[in-house]
């Protein structure tokens, strides 16, 4: 079930994984997203303050600044309210996860993933 | 598999559950019936099927007819319908006051009837005792809706976030549906082309995605069947792209049909 956007939007990977943000931006570009790559919190939050992405799909466990941290940070930044924000992480106890609703991400998924899984997740969250 | 093999199903299929399956669709029958083999205790698929056809075992036979009826399920498939049902339809049927009778016919391993009774839950709008009952011809897939756990993956087709923590408590391996909203939903194995005039009348019947998977006639006495168990003020939910026989795709909301529209279109 694969839906066209209407425009094309930027979808910020953020990840300490290499493989995981390839994986991620294969499938992103098939759901006709414009892909940007940052290894962690501090580098992601130097993206978004040159470029506010629609989308940020977002690690959790990562060197130098995780990422619930980031995504306060991002919450706080101008415009920072906007981006939809999807955690993608290994984390899945369901106390975690509402931790991370609970300071504002649109939807969670719980790795591993594949196509299905990041486009039903970021449908329910607004982001196709 | 040889192709007689997959003849023989093709017709157990359509005798006992009505369902259209092409014996050409090697892989198809290959993928639903290793399983059913393996628990039964045959080396290969083949071996399974020449039991089938040389013990005449109802049982056996069952057990193929059951893997090869349609097992597609997610969470939330078709949301704008399940928010019509929520939001509309059972505020209004509500509104004579009596208890409502809802059924799931076809509820495969219990998504679909889950993602009524979550939404339900939530709107805690019916104001009315409400029952639901759903069903499946497959027994393994309603012991498995029945105990309600569903792994990682299953949780995360159509489930939001927010329900999942909600409606949810994590296992070791996999996620348990709470008690409360398991316990709004009876089950029952109910083989859709047999009489099923025992379960009684119902406010609403929701049958989604199946009629594609019957071949023609089959589908009629299914239709005949799901039309006779509505209410005089009953609502019949099918798939969005299916429309009823001899209803025009217009008439309503897509997939939805009333018994008074389902009446007049037979008459």
């Amino acid at each position: 079930m694969v839906k066209e956007p209407v425009a094309v939007k930027l979808c910020l990977v953020v990840d300490d994984s290499r493989v995981v943000r390839k994986v991620a931006r294969r499938i992103l570009e098939d759901l006709g997203f414009e892909v940007a790559e940052a290894g962690d919190g501090v580098e992601a939050l130097a993206w978004v303050r040159t470029a506010m992405p629609d989308v940020v799909l977002l690690d959790w466990h990562m060197p130098v600044m995780n990422g619930l941290e980031f995504l306060r940070r991002l919450r706080q930044e101008p415009g920072g309210a906007a981006p939809k924000v999807v955690f993608c992480s290994v984390e899945n106890d369901l106390d975690r996860i509402r931790e991370a609703l609970d300071e504002g991400a649109d939807e969670y998924i719980m790795k591993p993933f594949d196509g299905d899984i990041v486009a039903s997740k970021l449908a329910l969250a607004g982001a196709l | 598999m040889t192709p007689p093999d997959r003849e023989l199903i093709a017709r157990l299929c359509a005798e006992r559950a009505g369902l259209r399956v092409d014996p050409d669709k090697a892989y198809l029958l290959e993928n639903r019936l290793a399983p059913v083999a393996r628990r039964e205790g045959f080396a290969s698929v083949h071996e399974f099927i020449c039991a089938v056809r040389d013990r005449d075992e109802e049982r056996l036979i069952w057990a193929a007819v059951e893997a090869m009826s349609p097992s597609e399920s997610a969470f939330f498939r078709e949301p704008a319908t399940l928010e019509r049902i929520v939001g509309d339809l059972l505020p209004e049927l509500a509104r004579r006051g009596e208890p409502l009778r809802l059924w799931v016919a076809a509820c495969g391993t219990g998504q679909e009837v889950y993602s009524l009774a979550m939404a339900l839950e939530e709107a805690a709008a019916a104001g009315v005792p409400l029952e639901i009952l759903a069903s499946d011809l497959c027994e393994r897939r309603l012991e498995k809706a029945q105990a309600g756990v569903y792994s990682q993956f299953e949780v995360q087709r159509g489930l939001s976030a927010r329900r999942l923590v909600r409606h949810f408590e994590g296992l070791e391996d996999g996620f348990a549906l709470s008690p409360r909203v398991r316990q709004m939903v009876r089950w029952r194995r109910v083989n859709l082309m047999d009489d099923t005039s025992r379960l009684g009348k119902f406010d609403l019947v929701l049958c989604r995605n199946l009629m594609g998977y019957l071949a023609p006639q089959a589908r009629t006495r299914v239709m005949a069947n799901l039309e006779s168990a509505l209410n005089g003020g009953g609502w019949l939910v099918l798939g969005a792209a299916e429309a009823a026989e001899g209803l025009s795709a217009g008439s309503g909301p897509p997939g939805f049909h009333s018994r008074a529209a389902l009446a007049q279109a037979a008459a």
